[in-house]
């Protein structure tokens, strides 16, 4: 099978959906002329013209807001924010437009739509520009929340996200766009809300999603050569969680560990921890361990960065803690 | 404190412009918003309606001036002073009512309330409660007839009080520069909840916001139907022509507080009397009767006809059930087997 970079797969999925369906078009910063912040939408305007590839002013809250309107009357925006850090001048769009108007509006109008672009670390950036929300927004019903871990993955994902009814958050990594994996020349999509088991095992289950699951997959293989047998799913979907398949793998590996890259107060991680407690008490043989980004913000220095981030090593070192291994 | 406001002149002069039918219809309109609200300013004290609820009356010619100039297909869009628009616009007042009984019957299936009026079948898009969230939203709406090259147009209204909101100018840049087809309207009633446009900022005269956009802006008497009817036509033209949006200031009173809970203590009593002085409705009524439009006893009949249906719409709220336990996990996802968490 073919190769191609994440962010080819991305563009792929875009302009397949783009030729399908004339009501999709694609609006954010750069993304027309300048061929994209980071090359997602490279060649997109030549294909597809002004009318639908659409450079803005640097104005989230504005062309967040404009895309929930033209959504609303029936049009399929893609929203592209530079990076999550700044969907936060457009949270209110997001939160009170987007996730609110079929509830408070009884049924009668709706937001089919797909707000995507980076999250998370992305080098030495510090902290303003190395956040992760995707708990943020996987805590307001009324959106759905994807976080893709491989080029494969992104565009079917995102293929599902803009035929999605709903509004959709689709989050990338800076690190990821230049990352290669086998996609299929032929038309497919996958659906939203069900995890995949990247690795399967039997000591040991690990969760995580996106750019995280590098280092997860890192951790196992290493865990491998020590006789400890990982097996990874990757939720791919934060909102909703598909927690039937991780209960199902606790049931049969007994121990968790959840990795992810967001700060660890109400994060992802909490939520699956408290599900499974919930939910296969019995079957845990040790506490559930977790492995996220130190609770600080992201300074810097590499040195700093290297202390607070997830990690290969604390990855394999929570699996041994789990495992009551030294 | 006095608030300075001053009307701009009347553009029309007194040869009338407009039809009986016309003033007929602006009577009628505005006294359904009027005898509606009155009747719900009522129930509110009586704590039938709960929740926020803001009134409309001394405005409801900002309403009615606009709606005769506009085509049924135009998209409207407002904040939460929501329940006129599409009460003019033929939403029925039994709908709106049961929504502000929070009834399953409610247009928004009591899901809404008070803030939150929708009526897809009029193309009222809300009823919206983030102050200036609506203005995005409305050029937003205006994109996708410009997408589709329907020829139709949106009108956007905010209260004096948005126009300070960093989304207002977002809005207003982008639909400028995309020529949209967007009337952007600022209901000036001279109060953003009870701060004075004054002390809000060194700008007082809010059509003049438009200028930084090149966004073609006026001031408009919104107490006259005709003025706000012709301001309105004129912007409507120009977003029709391909020429993008409008700025109307519409000069408006609240003779009520923001929400039921301000007794408005921080405007005088002669300030109220000058607008009263000036009642949309009462205008109307006088040209309908100088011009021999109508009789003393025809508008009789029609006030009594507006008083039976808003007296039916309550009767028929009351009636209404409750949206009953298996409506509060629909509609808020399009995808019917969501699933949620219910732990």
């Amino acid at each position: 099978m073919r190769t191609i970079q994440f962010r080819e797969a991305l563009r792929e999925a875009m302009s397949e959906e783009m030729r399908r369906d004339q009501r999709v078009f694609l609006m954010g910063e750069e993304v027309a002329e300048y061929n994209g912040a980071y090359k997602v939408s490279q060649g997109m305007l030549d294909e597809f013209g002004a009318e639908r590839i659409i450079d803005t002013p640097i104005a989230e809250l504005g062309f967040a807001g404009i895309g929930v309107g033209a959504a609303m009357n029936g049009l399929r925006p893609i929203i592209e924010f530079m990076t999550f850090n700044f969907s936060l001048v457009a949270i209110d769009q997001v939160i009170n437009s987007a996730a609110k108007i079929m509830s408070m509006s009884g049924g009668q109008y709706m937001a089919p739509m797909v707000f995507r672009g980076p999250t998370g670390s992305a080098g030495m950036l510090s902290s303003q520009h190395s956040q992760n929300f995707e708990n943020w927004y996987a805590n307001c019903p009324g959106l759905k929340v994807i976080v893709p871990s491989n080029p494969y993955d992104a565009k079917g994902l995102l293929k599902s996200a803009i035929r999605d009814e709903d509004p959709v958050i689709f989050m990338e990594s800076e690190q990821m766009y230049g990352d290669k994996g086998e996609v299929p020349e032929e038309e497919y999509t996958i659906p939203i809300g069900v995890a995949d088991v990247k690795r399967p095992g039997k000591d040991v289950t690990i969760v995580s999603f996106g750019k995280i699951m590098k280092v997860v997959l890192a951790a196992a293989e290493q865990l491998e050569k020590e006789n400890i047998s990982c097996e990874v799913i990757d939720l791919r979907t934060v909102r909703p969680i598909d927690y039937k398949t991780v209960l199902e793998s606790v049931k049969k590996t007994n121990r968790l560990v959840v990795v992810e890259e967001a700060w660890p107060l109400a994060s992802i991680s909490s939520e699956i921890a408290f599900n499974v407690q919930h939910n296969a008490f019995d079957y845990l043989d040790a506490p559930v361990k977790r492995v996220t980004c130190r609770d600080v913000p992201l300074p810097y220095a590499p040195t700093l960065i290297e202390a607070s981030l997830p990690n290969v090593e604390r990855t394999v070192n929570a699996v041994k803690a789990v495992m009551y291994k030294k | 404190m006095a608030i300075t406001k001053q009307m701009p002149e009347t553009k029309v002069n007194s040869d009338l412009k407009f039809s009986k039918e016309t003033y007929l219809r602006w009577y009628e309109m505005m006294q359904l918003m009027r005898k509606f609200e009155e009747k719900a300013g009522q129930l509110y004290g009586q704590q039938k309606i709960k929740g926020f609820c803001h009134l409309y009356i001394g405005q409801e010619a900002c309403a009615a001036g606009a709606i005769t100039a506009l085509t049924k297909d135009d998209k409207w869009i407002t904040a939460y002073r929501d329940h006129a628009h599409p009460l003019g616009l033929g939403t029925s007042p039994n709908a709106v009512m049961a929504e502000l009984f929070a009834k399953s019957t409610g247009c928004s299936k009591g899901k809404g309330g008070s803030m939150h009026i929708f009526d897809k079948e009029v193309n009222f898009v809300g009823g919206h409660g983030i102050v200036g969230a609506q203005v995005p939203l409305g050029a937003g709406l205006a994109f996708a007839e410009k997408y589709n090259k329907t020829g139709n147009l949106c009108i956007c209204y905010m209260g004096d009080g948005a126009v300070r909101q960093g989304a207002f100018h977002e809005a207003l840049n982008m639909a400028m520069l995309w020529k949209l087809p967007v009337i952007f309207v600022i209901e000036n009633n001279g109060y953003a909840m009870g701060t004075s446009v004054k002390r809000t900022s060194n700008v007082t005269e809010l059509y003049k916001l438009g200028s930084a956009y090149d966004m073609p802006s006026e001031p408009v008497n919104a107490m006259r139907c005709e003025d706000v009817h012709e301001a309105v036509a004129r912007a409507a033209e120009r977003a029709r022509a391909g020429e993008g949006p409008s700025l109307l200031e519409f000069r408006t009173y609240r003779y009520k507080g923001h929400s039921m809970s301000d007794p408005a203590k921080y405007r005088t009593k002669d300030e109220l009397e000058t607008y009263r002085n000036q009642d949309p409705i009462e205008v109307v009524r006088q040209t309908i009767l100088e011009n021999n439009f109508a009789t003393e006893q025809d508008l009789e009949q029609i006030d009594a006809r507006i008083k039976e249906q808003v007296l039916e719409s309550v009767e028929f709220a009351e009636k209404s059930p409750y949206p009953t336990a298996d409506e509060l996990y629909k509609d808020i996802y399009a995808q019917q087997d969501y699933p949620y968490i219910q732990d």
